[in-house]
């Protein structure tokens, strides 16, 4: 996600900014001019403690949301194409989808990987890999938002390396890696290594880029993956702000302090179909995130305290009834994250309940957001909704079930937010919330208590499906080769000795990891291999299956 | 006269894929209606869902895909269920584009639930699966 304007480095002129926020308007279709910000004392001003109302004090006529469009397919360059294309339609940063290989840490030739290579996401191997998804895209000059967890450390290391071998220094990278282990064991389960050490890589990559890549958002907590798995929208606030707090906790305890911590930590919410609740949780959200950080933590730098977030759409919500329906659904919910403050939005294709996104509806999804941005007037004063007695009570009564979750984690972990966390995670609290959620659900739509248009009301007969995106099933054996050549030109005892390294360091908690993953990513280690070396060191995970 | 004993459904996600909210909802909705659910859960192989299906004795498979995955393993789940000896349905449901499903029939997968499939849908298709197995070893 993009949250660049809290950021001094990104005040130049960057090619991807939208360094326009004044084309929003200042007066109406009907020529009525409008201030920035109505209200008065008794509702609090946006960019403001406790931050309610909005992040900053003028929002999105100083700054637009990044139009932020999820991409990746493939080879690397299928979705280097799509990059070009993207920017070339007026996307204003990259964000990149892995496939599930890559994801859980593994090469294109696991076993496992059968079936998946390039499917879900761009297949990345090597530094090679990572060199071609970004040819012809200047480093420095995009923001990058790449939405990996368990290999984290990995994906960054060649994100680094790349620069460092084009020779774009460190400072000026500028992105997001989503890093977030802790929503993996909760709701999408992408983990690799069992929890406490799979945190101590989440703050080694805190800690680095504190130090290195000043730019660089290294954590982006999600809660839209624990919504997808079917919780409700108070359960996504909670578990996410409590998952917030105990990264704050664990970088303080590996020696950051909170406001450096929290500076540079962002989130990542959902945009599901409950307009006023979608709204109401997300002003919740700043206001929990501002006073527990400065009454927990002491936290005073205005940076750390307010909350800014990224929103996609909610993927569960689309049919693949009436797919054309979605369309709407999609529009309707990117206004809700946009009334919200959005500082970044995805908006999802039509076409994502059938297929894999098609390149024609996700132009159509952009079309949507520019549609809400420059059509609505929406973007034109901050927080239009606050001072409505629903939206004011909906977030009071968010922001109320959220600290009946918090008191129940601190309780599990004997006042501690991170030891709360890991235990909700080994006991089953999360993952039984969630599906007793998601059950739930399913329960009323069968019985007709909760209408959803096309599934359960005014369905019709099925129409002939759109056209879909489909993968070439010739990009697994292609990937392999590419895998093939770099293990042959490489120097093995140079990756033999680089390995040996990230294993002694990773076995040893004073040591930062990343240095030595990213040696090893430069001699061509491939993300396997580096994932083969930790895990040779931290162990495996599994859940306990429980249903 | 005691009632007979339950249907055995196992229920699993093959390889990477994670997404276990709809496997999850249908584990409860088949316990509803009365079926013994055997759970895996994630990171299955065919090989490890055959072992299972055997010790377990189930009428049915039931796996879940959501990354595109099904044209390969779908049938080398049927492959493996073969190869065993076996003879038990295999049912697929998930995100599994409409035009994938003659394929995937060819290939012998019994039925395939793609989404927005309603719940009621789901028992009676499991349970007609089992009938065809109670059939083959009948």
């Amino acid at each position: 996600m993009d949250t660049d304007a809290t950021s001094p480095a990104a005040a130049g002129p960057s090619p991807t900014a939208t360094s326009d926020g004044t084309r929003v308007g200042t007066t109406t279709l009907g020529g009525v001019p409008v201030e920035a910000v109505y209200g008065g004392a008794d509702l609090g001003e946006p960019g403001e403690y406790p931050y309610t109302r909005g992040a900053y004090a003028s929002m999105y006529r100083d700054k637009l949301w990044t139009m932020r469009m999820f991409a990746g397919f493939g080879l690397v360059a299928d979705t280097n194409r799509r990059f070009h294309e993207l920017l070339a339609a007026g996307v204003t940063g990259l964000s990149t989808a892995f496939d599930m290989p890559t994801l859980m840490g593994r090469d294109s030739d696991h076993p496992w990987s059968v079936g998946e290579v390039g499917r879900a996401g761009v297949a990345v191997d090597t530094l090679a890999d990572m060199d071609d998804l970004f040819a012809g895209i200047d480093l420095g000059g995009v923001t990058t938002s790449m939405t990996i967890n368990g290999p984290a450390v990995t994906v960054m290391a060649m994100y680094i390396a790349v620069a460092d071998r084009r020779g774009t220094p460190r400072a000026a990278l500028g992105g997001t890696i989503q890093n977030d282990i802790l929503k993996e064991y909760q709701a999408q389960k992408e983990y690799i290594f069992p929890p406490a050490p799979s945190v101590r890589l989440v703050t080694d990559l805190m800690r680095f880029t504190s130090a290195e890549l000043p730019r660089w958002h290294p954590v982006s907590v999600s809660g839209y993956h624990i919504r997808e798995a079917g919780s409700t929208a108070a359960q996504e606030l909670g578990f996410t702000l409590a998952n917030g707090f105990a990264y704050v906790e664990a970088a303080v305890r590996a020696g950051l302090t909170a406001d450096e911590a929290a500076r540079r930590m962002s989130f990542f919410f959902n945009a599901h179909a409950d307009f006023f609740e979608e709204i109401g949780k997300y002003r919740a959200a700043r206001r929990i995130w501002a006073r527990w950080l400065r009454e927990r933590w002491a936290v005073t730098d205005e940076r750390a305290l307010r909350l800014r977030f990224h929103a996609q759409t909610s993927g569960v919500s689309l049919t693949a009834q009436q797919p054309e329906v979605n369309i709407a659904r999609v529009a309707l919910q990117a206004l809700a994250a946009v009334l919200g403050g959005t500082q970044s939005l995805h908006t999802d294709a039509y076409d994502e309940a059938l297929a894999l996104p098609s390149e024609h509806a996700a132009r159509l999804a952009l079309r949507t957001q520019q549609v809400v941005a420059y059509e609505t007037g929406a973007a034109r004063v901050a927080d239009p909704l606050g001072g409505s007695a629903y939206v004011e009570w909906m977030t009071d009564e968010l922001e109320r079930r959220a600290e009946a979750i918090f008191s129940h984690i601190d309780e599990l972990g004997q006042g501690s937010m991170l030891d709360g966390v890991i235990a909700g995670i080994e006991s089953g609290y999360f993952t039984g919330e969630i599906a007793d959620a998601a059950y739930r659900y399913e329960r009323e739509l069968a019985a007709g208590e909760r209408i959803v248009v096309g599934v359960n009301e005014f369905t019709e007969a099925s129409a002939p499906p759109p056209s879909l995106q489909t993968i070439d099933p010739r990009i697994e054996s292609e990937q392999r080769t590419r895998l093939d050549a770099v293990r042959r030109d490489r120097s093995s005892e140079a990756v033999a000795r680089a390995l040996a390294c990230v294993a002694e360091h990773a076995g040893d908690p004073t040591r930062n990891v990343m240095p030595a993953i990213i040696e090893a990513v430069h001699a061509h280690a491939t993300v396997g291999e580096v994932t083969a070396a930790l895990e040779a060191v931290f162990g495996g995970y599994t859940e306990a299956a429980v249903a | 006269m005691s009632d007979p004993p339950p249907i055995r459904i196992l229920l699993a996600k093959l390889g990477f894929d994670g997404h276990d909210r709809g496997l999850k909802v249908i584990a409860r909705t088949l316990r509803d209606a009365g079926f013994e659910v055997i759970y895996l859960g994630l990171r299955q192989t065919a090989g490890s869902v055959v072992i299972a299906a055997e010790q377990e004795d189930v009428a049915v498979i039931g796996i879940s895909m959501h990354n595109g995955g099904h044209l390969t393993l779908g049938p080398m789940m049927v492959r493996a269920v073969a190869d065993a000896g076996l003879e038990i349905p295999v049912v697929i449901g998930g995100i599994v584009p409409a035009e994938d499903v003659p394929t995937l029939r060819e290939h012998g997968i019994f039925a395939v639930l793609g989404p927005g499939t309603a719940l009621e849908t789901v028992v009676a298709t499991i349970h007609a699966a089992a009938a065809t197995h109670d059939g083959m070893v009948g």
